[in-house]
């Protein structure tokens, strides 16, 4: 089932000088199997938004539908039980990763933080500890060898796959990742990025990725939501939006680095699609336009 | 949102605003000694219309001001309640008795007293947080305290761990939202099950905290000596307190205030009748 | 002059959980250069950045500034003074609640006189241009606001060399932009030493030299010819910038392209000529 997002408001401080209308009208519904990326500057409502799915923060105007769990706000006031959904259970169909790894890690070891949120959905014994195998093998981090480190000693990217683990073991059917590359190295970066794409694969079947990278946003994903003001400004596909040159100055989104070298080429003369998404694409088409048989 | 709640400095304009921070700190402490000279209700009085002065000059809503109350207001209903239930005098007739309990007028008087003085006690120190930044509170103490550090007191450090403790307390807001949201997502209950569940439901805010603290005072600590931080040694401010022509003329109403209630307090009229007419 | 003599780096050194960061590194920065030091993460930068202005002592070799050995507390001071240093996270650097105040504080440590403080902080904040948020707070700013009060803080003790480690690296691509152009300024028109610290390729090719740090020790330096070394760079678990990257791609597949490729002006050159 999708996500449904129906005419969603939200007000911070609400009633004090400094409200600040954090989302206005958001309306999206995110298919089953999609890779979302959202884009947009920091404070545009991207992170409001996606902290609505699984009711950190409380839906105060609209309607959000998510599998069997439905939400109406109820004007910023604690919501009715009939229109409450069980939140438990609604966090663990929608893993939420955030930005740093550090805001969850507290456990002795790495397994005792894994488990952390299954055990606080009640999963127990034997299936906990499979899951939590499971879930270090799916990050790419060997179970007998990092089992009872501690998370603080782990480098800053088994750290990120140690918190992502942690999400996964609750079995999620929809994924929510803050920037997950922020601070990484290129090679780490990739990592994740890969990653992401087996669990998507494997396990969850929505991917929602809320990024600043445009390439790769380009490179990833499916569809593309453009947030500016708190304000869902467009969705789209991303060979649709970034080969549009005025409409991402008039949004203020940077085209991914390959696009905009392939508009510059193609400006210039070199007979170059500017349709290009990704670097084997601006290779193959560099190469097409230079003739060369590959 | 996080940093407008914190503190509760009201930043508006105006002359109480910017009076010299140590005038405002001394003429608080002026202030407290005064309210407990108070016996008469004519002082509390007096105290009310200086206090409305202040408030007016300072343009800060009453509402505002008057809220600060709300934070003690558990202990001046208590004290109040206390002070009538245990009042005991044998001049008096009860104005009212049950079982054991006598209620005297001297008593409602006394815990009126009582109350009025707990209120008035926390307005002007209010006011005084209300038209001072911390930073401005800091440096104003600071320079108040600047003789101890001639007894060796470690009055400098004492004033830049407040206030970084003043810089961090938004930060660390923040960062604990952030915890406690990255474990809620992970189904964390922090509002059910009796006490001990409660505290042990803590732990996964207050670890990530601690770790992170820890690691911002080392980066903290760096950017200092990066800067050329060698504590109080050699160094200089920018900004140095001055105090101007309203700064004594706030002191002298401060003053005026004192004397005002010790007048009251000792009938320093009386006195003063007797002595003209000796 | 920033001169780095067979450094070596043991973090626990004597303890049981040693860790050793640099193996042996050896690099001389000239006045007036804009060096990159690339690596990827746990190579080594960051403990670079701290030698270079003696928040740590190398466990062997020396760091000396102007001459002056790190390892004497004596110099620190002096030498604090001619290397100031931007960190990556500006949350962390900032001692003071209001904007002003922050940047004063350097100033103030080196005993100058009120109004030259107030002086130098004004300087300062219009170097960065952030002067209309002098009397404001940091906390409301965008990271590349606060970044940039951070430079100014470090601007206001008037270095002649300044060390950025990782400052881009938590910001988003606006923020990255209006620090780079910041450091590229102070570097091009006043003449300043700066070093920067980054694992974005793209960034370390706006610099003069790069050196490369694979675990602990120097993989390579040179100008941008140093991109043309595939290899080299990947080695050290970093990238080519794009350009390079598809030259690189181009050239393998049998597309002839002249001479080095390392900015998108460069290829488009080769490219459509």
């Amino acid at each position: 089932m999708p996500i449904k997002i129906t005419d969603l408001e939200y007000v911070y401080g609400a009633g004090t000088p400094f409200a600040k209308h954090a989302l206005k009208n958001i309306n999206l519904t995110i298919e089953d199997g999609e890779f979302w990326g959202v884009i947009g500057h920091t404070g545009s409502g991207k992170s409001t938004l996606f902290s609505h799915l699984n009711a950190l923060t409380r839906i105060q105007r609209g309607t959000i539908e998510i599998d069997e769990f439905k939400m109406v706000g109820n004007g910023g006031k604690k919501l009715k039980r009939k229109n409450r959904p069980d939140f438990k259970a609604l966090r663990a169909r929608v893993g939420m990763v955030f930005q740093y790894p550090e805001y969850q890690l507290f456990a002795e070891t790495v397994a005792e933080d894994v488990a952390f949120g299954a055990k606080n959905v009640g999963i127990k014994g034997e299936e906990l500890d499979g899951r939590v195998r499971a879930a270090i093998q799916t990050v790419g981090l060997d179970y007998n060898e990092v089992k009872d480190r501690s998370p603080f000693d782990l480098s800053g990217g088994q750290k990120r796959r140690v918190a992502l683990a942690g999400v996964l073991a609750m079995h999620p059917k929809i994924l929510v990742l803050d920037e997950p590359t922020a601070g990484l190295d290129p090679r780490g970066k990739k990592e994740i990025l890969d990653l992401i794409l087996r669990v998507k694969k494997e396990l969850c079947h929505t991917v929602i990725m809320i990024s600043h990278n445009m390439d790769e946003v380009a490179r990833y994903c499916d569809k593309i939501a453009v947030m500016a003001d708190g304000e869902l400004k467009l969705t789209s596909t991303p060979a649709e939006l970034f080969t549009q040159t005025d409409l991402l100055q008039s949004l203020h989104i940077e085209m991914p680095a390959v696009t905009a070298l392939a508009c510059e080429l193609n400006a210039r003369g070199c007979n170059v699609s500017r349709a290009v998404l990704t670097e084997e694409q601006l290779v193959q088409e560099i190469l097409r336009a230079k003739g060369v048989a590959t | 949102m996080k940093d407008v709640s914190f503190g509760q400095y009201y930043p508006v304009e105006s002359p109480v605003h910017r009076l010299d921070p140590r005038v405002k700190l001394l003429a608080s402490v002026v202030y407290i000694v005064s309210m407990f000279f108070i016996r008469k209700f004519t002082g509390f009085a007096v105290t009310a219309v200086f206090l409305t002065a202040a408030i007016l000059c300072s343009r800060v809503p009453l509402g505002k001001v008057l809220r600060s109350v709300r934070a003690v207001l558990f202990l001046v209903v208590f004290t109040v309640i206390m002070s009538v239930l245990f009042y005991s005098t044998k001049t008096e007739q009860p104005l009212w008795a049950w079982r054991f309990i006598r209620i005297y007028k001297k008593g409602l008087i006394n815990a009126a007293r009582m109350g009025l003085r707990l209120i008035f006690l926390v307005l002007g120190p209010a006011l005084l947080t209300l038209t001072t930044t911390p930073v401005e509170l800091t440096d104003g103490l600071e320079s108040l305290l600047k003789p101890l550090a001639l007894m060796h007191l470690p009055v400098h450090e004492l004033a830049i761990i407040m206030s970084i403790a003043l810089r961090l307390i938004p930060t660390l807001t923040e960062e604990t939202e952030k915890i406690m949201n990255a474990q809620k997502a992970r189904c964390a209950d922090f509002d059910t099950g009796n006490i001990f569940k409660r505290a042990k439901a803590l732990l996964p805010i207050l670890i990530p905290l601690f770790v992170s603290s820890f690691r911002r005072a080392d980066e903290l600590a760096d950017a200092m000596d990066s800067r050329c931080y060698r504590g109080a040694k050699g160094r200089t401010r920018m900004k140095v307190l001055k105090l101007h022509a309203r700064d004594f003329v706030a002191a002298f109403v401060m003053l005026a205030l004192l004397f005002a209630v010790l007048l009251l307090r000792y009938n320093w009229f009386g006195w003063a009748f007797i002595g003209v007419l000796v | 002059m920033i001169e780095i003599k067979n450094v070596q780096y043991i973090y626990n050194a004597g303890g049981d959980d040693t860790k050793e960061a640099l193996r042996d590194v050896s690099l001389t920065v000239q006045d007036g250069e804009f060096v990159a030091l690339c690596g990827h993460n746990g190579s080594g930068k960051s403990t670079l950045a701290k030698l270079m202005n003696g928040l740590i002592e190398p466990t062997r070799g020396t760091v000396t500034v102007d001459g002056l050995v790190t390892s004497d507390k004596k110099n620190l001071f002096d030498i604090r003074k001619t290397v100031g240093v931007v960190f990556q996270n500006p949350d962390n650097q900032m001692v003071a609640s209001v904007i002003e105040d922050d940047v004063a504080f350097g100033p103030e440590n080196l005993g100058l006189p009120p109004a030259q403080i107030e002086e130098r902080v004004q300087w300062a904040l219009a170097s960065v241009g952030m002067q209309e948020h002098r009397k404001g707070t940091p906390f409301r700013l965008s990271g590349g606001q606060k970044q940039r009060i951070a430079i100014a803080g470090v601007l206001a003790i008037k270095p002649r060399v300044m060390v950025l480690d990782e400052s881009t690296a938590m910001l988003d691509p606006v923020g990255r932009e209006e620090v780079l152009e910041v450091v590229t300024r102070l570097n091009r028109e006043e003449g300043m030493t700066v070093i920067m610290i980054t694992h974005f390729m793209e960034e370390a090719a706006l610099a003069d030299r790069i050196v490369v740090l694979n675990r602990g020790m120097v993989a390579g330096e040179g100008g941008k010819e140093i991109f043309a070394d595939r290899a080299l760079i990947e080695n050290a678990g970093l990238e080519l910038p794009l350009s390079a990257r598809v030259a690189a791609d181009l050239r393998e597949r049998g597309l002839a392209l002249d001479g080095n490729v390392t900015l998108p002006e460069e290829l488009i050159n080769a490219l459509c000529r």
